[in-house]
């Protein structure tokens, strides 16, 4: 008894709170700590310091002292009379071109910028879900417009387009209190046979001169057929690839076995060659005649590819969750689709965000491959059309510099903008 | 205690099981299980760790599928018909061990999702019982939380809350404390004993003996599938028949 009293201790006051020591703090201790904290660390900062002023001195000269105003590239080199300099003219001269392509009438441009400031309207209610819900609407209501106005023609094929949704969604709802099943077919079959009348009512209807001029598919192109290309292919491909993924860890061994065999079926094969298949083969399998425009055949093809692999990270989000969120789902009383939409799917589609935008990120770059099938995305314009013309045979860096900054923007704003979704949806604080 | 065992027991059925057997695989977890609840009764299931209780009690609203025999509750006769399924777990509430909150949803969408989805009622209604429960579980206050922002006790009382919105008649609970600290075990005790109190049937596999003693009308001993024992609590734990009930609760209550 007598030992322990020697350590015993009681505190009778707190201790006040000081600040820390000046050296400890300011620029220089950040400096001190980070680029000079030991000699190791001090060579690689000297390095890197070297290596970024070789890297400034040789490409400033080149950017600042570009040219913008020429027609040609030997006029270009002229003027600069052998000094460097870049010839940036070339984004000038064939800047609608690389925007919209070469045979998309030029004075209609205003209708596929027009498409591309609305998208962004009708996508943000999309992304940032604190703006108010009525703005769904538009977005719902955007493809049509959108369609309406880069392809043109007459107005009654994005309207009977609509309206055989709008049919087809009535009847699913009527019905789907009894069965979801029987509502799901009704109302796809209402849909195709409200699209098959309307296929002939808008030949009743159309008139000869429409009011938008029609641009056929094959006149899309520049960067315009690269967003097209992404946003239609991403669009599609979340939906698919998510039912691809509860297909695939469904118990009905059918269900279940086709989604496998599609999802390993694509993965196995590169994207290229599905698009020669778009290309070429699929024309062998449509009966003679008819004509099936090759930006769909596209968009099926980059859809197919894109929607396999969301389905695989998808399904890994599915995987990681503890099995007692279906248990707690069930053991409410909550059905298959409830437990689905309303537990698993937002918990799992939150642990998949980095992969999801992964796969969207790489689909948006992919669209380029187009350019191998013959179609004048921004890259195909670069090869083709601009490259091949005799005023500006030569300028490499330039254009495939303007095309990587382009991409680069979409690419790093969607890297942003998930980034920014997954600090939103942290909710376990632990 | 005198109080709690006057807790009134009707002799309406709540639950029936019949001839009952479950096999994992060629594995024979549940043998031969018979067993009958009353409304109102307070039942304690007890047994050495894989002797079958979780298997038992997640049968009785069909997250395990049995293989054999009769299970009936509140007058519906489970079978592999959806409907049933999903009648009688709307009827019988559940909580897990782990609690199993929905992370993404705040403490009061968790009480409310079930009553608007399943039972259709009006958000402001669902609500406003939410938040009645809350109270009662003594938790309002944390109602526009994320589960990971609250303690154990206070995840296992909102799930308890959770199930309590669905207006269950009847309430299992699988080991409700053994994932908590010994001084949260008591806030959920608490909670359940005042359930009790109320006349709720429960169905409760716990090592809490004292919470078996205070409350349980009964307590089931199991081992290896099959029920062994069951009695009165007091007859139970005072004047065991069967020797692995001997040996158990020599062991479990420490010598
Ligand atoms: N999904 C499953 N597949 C195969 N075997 C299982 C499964 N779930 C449980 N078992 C086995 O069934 C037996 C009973 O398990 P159960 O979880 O019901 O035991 P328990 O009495 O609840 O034990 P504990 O006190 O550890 O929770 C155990 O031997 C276990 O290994
Ligand atoms: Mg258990």
């Amino acid at each position: 008894m007598e030992e322990h009293l020697s350590v015993s201790f009681v505190r009778t006051e707190p201790l006040p709170q000081l600040p820390p020591p000046a050296t400890e703090q300011g620029i220089v201790k950040w400096l001190r700590e980070n680029l000079f904290s030991g000699w190791l660390n001090t060579l690689l900062t000297v390095l890197s310091l070297i290596f970024i002023y070789k890297l400034a001195s040789d490409t400033l000269p080149w950017l600042l002292n570009g040219i913008w105003n020429t027609d040609s590239l030997a006029e270009c080199r002229e003027i600069l009379d052998g000094t460097t300099g870049a010839c940036f003219s070339v984004l000038t001269d064939r800047w609608n071109q690389l925007l919209f392509g070469f045979k998309y009438p030029s004075e209609q441009y205003w209708r596929p910028t027009l498409a591309f400031v609305l998208l962004i309207v009708a996508a943000a209610p999309v992304l940032f879900f604190d703006l108010p819900r009525k703005m769904l609407i538009f977005t719902g209501l955007y493809p049509f417009i959108a369609f309406y106005l880069i392809w043109g023609g007459t107005i009654w094929t994005p309207i009977f387009a609509l309206l055989g949704f709008v049919v087809g969604y009535v009847v699913y709802s009527r019905l789907v209190r009894n069965s979801f099943a029987t509502a799901f077919f009704s109302g796809i079959a209402a849909a195709l046979v409200s699209w098959w009348l309307g296929g002939f009512l808008t030949d009743l209807l159309a008139s000869e001169t429409p009011a938008l001029e029609a641009v056929q598919s094959r006149d899309m192109g520049g960067f315009m057929l690269n967003m097209i290309l992404g946003t239609v292919c991403v669009s599609l491909s979340l939906p698919i690839g998510i039912v691809l993924a509860l297909g695939r860890q469904s118990d009905m061994p059918i269900i279940k076995w086709i989604c496998v065999v599609f999802i390993e079926f694509i993965r196995g094969v590169p994207l290229i060659t599905l698009l020669f298949v778009a290309n070429v083969v699929l024309a062998y399998f449509l009966p003679p005649g008819t004509s099936f425009d090759l930006i769909l055949r596209v968009i099926i093809m980059i859809t197919m590819f894109a929607s396999a692999y969301i389905a695989e990270v998808i399904r890994g989000g599915l995987a990681a969750l503890p099995k007692g969120q279906y248990e707690a789902a069930d053991s409410l009383g909550l059905d298959y689709a409830q437990a689905m939409r309303l537990i698993i799917l937002p918990q799992a589609l939150k642990i998949s965000i980095p992969g999801i935008v992964n796969v969207s990120v790489g689909l948006f770059k992919d669209t380029t491959l187009v350019s191998v099938i013959s179609m004048f995305d921004l890259v195909g314009m670069i090869r083709g059309p601009i490259l091949a013309s005799t005023d500006w045979n030569g300028v490499y860096w330039e254009l495939f510099l303007f095309a990587s900054l382009l991409f680069f923007v979409v690419c790093y704003s969607i890297s942003q903008y998930s980034q920014w979704l997954e600090r939103r949806l942290q909710t376990d604080h632990r | 205690m005198a109080e709690t065992a006057q807790m009134k027991v009707s002799d309406e059925v709540a639950i029936t099981i019949q001839g009952m057997n479950k096999w994992f695989g060629s594995f024979h977890v549940l043998r031969d299980i018979n067993l009958t609840v009353y409304q109102g009764e307070r039942i304690v299931i007890c047994g050495p760790s894989g002797s079958g209780k979780s298997t038992l009690i997640r049968c009785i609203n069909a997250l395990e599928e049995h293989q054999q025999g009769l299970i009936e509750v509140d007058g519906t006769v489970l079978s592999s018909d959806l409907k049933n399924i999903d009648k009688i777990r709307s009827e019988v509430g559940m909580c897990f061990q782990h609690f199993n909150l929905f992370p993404h949803l705040t403490i009061l969408e968790n009480c409310t999702l079930a009553p608007i989805w399943v039972r259709k009622t009006p958000k402001r209604e669902a609500e406003e019982t939410a938040m009645h429960f809350l109270e009662k579980v003594k938790i309002p206050e944390q109602a526009d939380k994320y589960p990971g922002q609250l303690s154990g006790g206070q995840q296992q009382r909102v799930a308890i809350a959770r199930s309590l919105c669905m207006k269950p008649r009847i309430m299992l609970f699988d080991e409700p404390t053994s994932a908590l600290d010994p001084e949260m075990i008591k806030e959920v005790l608490d909670t359940m004993i005042e359930l009790a109190e109320e006349g709720m049937t429960m169905l409760c596999v716990t090592h809490e003996m004292g919470f078996a003693r205070q409350v349980a009308n009964r307590v089931i001993f199991m081992d290896e599938g099959q029920i062994v024992e069951q009695n009165e609590p007091e007859e139970f734990f005072n004047n065991p028949q069967s020797d692995r009930t001997k040996l158990f609760l020599s062991q479990i209550l420490g010598h």
